[in-house]
């Protein structure tokens, strides 16, 4: 029998698609969690930030500095197309553009017309070439035992995590400042803030802005180890980053980094104990049903921690108290 | 109460609906909004005088709100033009407004519950040049600001007797209490004007009074307040000056005690409410009675209770907050 999953699920605890989600849902937590905006289309943003990437980098063999740029500026522009018509209205507005907004982009990304730019439905691959380029680290794998990466896989959760970490700096001062104050008024109720004279269509904006580009640096680094695939920018992973932000806590600032690696590590640990199940046939399921009843277990522990810990793994249990 | 106004410094001419004021601080023209078939407000003329307390009264559905909603931008009128202080209102959105020295507060109180008490003040305050997103990643460029408004949110959150709540949860507070922090957090601003929907409403008579000690010290210090309530005698009380409000128009205005025999008011009363005496100071409390409606009843014991927690007139040793906040578990938890 192979324990080798144990460890390796503990590798996820820092593998840059954890570090991806993480970034991802810090935006999330922006949005829903500090401003209260209701953003269904994250993974719209992620998509946008992929293909911006990707497209400047691959198609167009820009810099990595003018393929980051590229992907703040699609980022910040996709969060203005939404933010404009709808920030003025009801919540339920926004949520309903931008999840119409998300499965656009998908759907038109794989159309035959673009796929010259886009790739089709076959994505974009080899978008990591000009960030493994900036690799200063020497040849050859480091680490031990499973845990054993090569330098560019080294390189790559390095810069990942520094991302993060700086946007988790950035949330930390903006939320802590009076601009983050305004921001959970809002979230509380805006028609309070604009009486006390506060601009919270300008605030909304910056919010979504905010959040949208930390979304957008997301999904290009979510494409560095791997092909870009339009499929994988469907609604269900705005739902995941949902579920991490519910995780770990939604209006705090490091709960999307907990969230993030509660989710991997328990989708990765349950993937080997079925795994174990199934070959030694203890657990009567095929291995094809094995991936989806992974989510099955995630959604479980997320329904038994909204019960008894609703406001997440990090949160404030007073924050949680109050549905006012 | 003394340091009444005299009709005689606020108008000119005889007391008839949209009669000119010596010094009007707001004029409204023509301001009408409909909802439907609906006539919500249609005020011809209208002057609210500068540095005194103006009564805005009428029966249920009289168009108060929906008039406070229009003067104050968060409603847009189908007709209308009015000026604060000589600057033209119409088509301005709401924060603006409030910038330019007109606060209001809420008929349904806007507290921020997930915000502290002090936070909620704070958000009051003008020229935080911390509220701008690039200033406030630098806390240095912000640090004064925040320490001079916070002194000033500590002295009128002690005026306000919540000055012991400052670092709990608005959603804590009782119904009145909240109230209080509302009318606290406008004059964050040191507005010029100050708009108060039914600050009464929902406060137990302990509350009231220092309610309405608040409300005069606010003229003292020479502001001018709007504010809309249904009881004549507390209006009667502080008000220089009512307004009647009914089915949208003005139907009268005066010095409150001309006001409270005019046969047009009472009749726009009587024609709302065929039950309701006029003017009764405990209405709350009869009211409920009248009802014979145990909730009604319990919330407004509540609300004594609660009261008695800010130590108005009461020994404040109690703990008991208001049933609608969900307080359930236990204070200082996960704190
Ligand atoms: N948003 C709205 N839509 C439709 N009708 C409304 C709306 N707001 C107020 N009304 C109606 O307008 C009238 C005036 O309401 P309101 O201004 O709240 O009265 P008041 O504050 O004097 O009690 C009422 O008949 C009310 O039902
Ligand atoms: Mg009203």
């Amino acid at each position: 029998m192979d324990y080798n999953f144990i460890p390796l699920s503990f590798g996820e605890l820092f593998s840059p698609t954890t570090a991806a989600y993480a970034l991802a849902t810090i935006g999330l937590a922006v949005h829903f969690g500090f401003t209260g905006l209701l953003n269904f289309g994250q993974a719209g943003f992620m998509a946008i930030g992929g293909y911006a990437f990707a497209i400047t980098s691959v198609k167009w063999q820009w810099p990595l500095y003018g393929s980051v740029l590229a992907t703040i500026v699609a980022a910040t522009i996709f969060a203005l197309i939404l933010g404009i018509p709808t920030l003025r209205l009801r919540a339920d507005y926004l949520s309903i553009v931008t999840i119409a907004a998300a499965e656009i982009i998908r759907l038109s990304v794989k159309t035959p017309e673009f796929s010259s730019i886009t790739g089709g439905s076959e994505g974009i691959n080899g978008a990591g070439a000009t960030f493994n380029a900036t690799n200063p680290l020497p040849e050859g794998s480091f680490g031990f035992g499973v845990l054993t990466y090569t330098s560019e896989q080294w390189w790559l959760r390095i810069v990942g995590w520094t991302v993060v970490g700086i946007a988790l700096l950035l949330v930390f001062l903006l939320i802590r400042s009076p601009w983050g104050r305004v921001i959970r008024g809002i979230r509380e109720d805006e028609d309070a803030v604009r009486s006390l004279g506060k601009n919270v269509y300008s605030y909304k904006m910056q919010a979504l802005v905010l959040g949208g580009v930390f979304g957008g640096l997301a999904g290009a680094m979510f494409i560095l180890p791997r092909s870009l695939q339009p499929d994988n920018y469907g609604t269900q992973l705005t739902f995941f980053l949902y579920t991490i932000l519910l995780l770990g806590g939604a209006a705090t600032v490091f709960g999307p980094v907990i969230g993030s690696i509660i989710f991997w590590v328990t989708l990765s640990l349950s993937d080997g104990l079925l795994s174990l199940g199934v070959n030694a046939q203890v657990i009567p399921i095929t291995a094809i049903q094995q991936g989806p009843i992974r989510f099955v277990i995630v959604g479980v522990a997320l329904m038994i921690l909204v019960i008894f810990r609703p406001q997440g793994i990090s949160g404030k249990k007073k924050d949680a108290q109050f549905s006012v | 109460m003394s340091n009444r106004t005299p009709p005689a410094e606020l108008v000119a001419g005889p007391a008839v609906p949209g009669v000119a004021k010596i010094n009007p601080i707001l004029i409204a023209d023509k301001v009408s909004r409909h909802f439907g078939g609906l006539m919500a407000v249609e005020v011809d003329h209208l002057e609210i005088p500068r540095g005194a307390i103006t009564a805005l009264i009428g029966p249920n559905g009289a168009g108060k709100t929906t008039f406070f909603n229009l003067l104050t931008g968060f409603d847009k009128p189908n007709t209308g033009t009015w000026k604060f202080g000589g600057k033209n209102l119409a088509h301005m959105p709401a924060f603006r407004v409030s910038r330019l020295g007109m606060v209001r507060t809420f008929q349904l109180t806007k507290a921020l519950g997930r915000l502290t008490v002090l936070e909620n003040m704070l958000l009051g305050a003008k020229e935080q040049g911390g509220e701008n997103l690039f200033v406030a990643l630098i806390r240095p460029f912000w640090r004064k600001r925040e320490d001079a408004i916070t002194e000033r949110a500590m002295a009128l959150l002690t005026k306000f007797k919540l000055d012991t709540k400052s670092e709990d949860y608005a959603a804590s507070l009782s119904g009145g209490q909240r109230k209080l922090l509302e009318m606290a957090r406008a004059l964050m601003s040191e507005p010029e004007m100050v708009m108060l929907d039914e600050p009464m409403a929902g406060v137990n008579p302990a509350l009231t009074q220092s309610l309405l000690h608040h409300i005069l010290d606010l003229k003292a210090e020479g502001m001018t307040v709007l504010f809309v309530e249904h009881d004549m005698h507390m209006v009667n009380e502080i008000a220089d000056w009512v307004i009647v409000m009914a089915e949208g128009r003005i139907v009268a205005e005066g010095p409150p005690g001309v006001v409270m025999n005019d046969p047009a008011v009472i009749d726009a009363y009587l024609g709302a409410h065929h039950d309701t005496d006029l003017g009764t100071l405990t209405g709350q409390m009869e009211i409920a009675e009248g009802m014979e409606s145990a909730l009604v009843k319990h919330e407004i014991e509540d609300e004594i209770e609660a009261g008695q927690e800010t130590g108005i007139d009461v020994d404040p040793s109690t703990e008991h907050p208001e049933p609608g906040a969900r307080t359930t578990e236990s204070k200082g938890d996960d704190k």
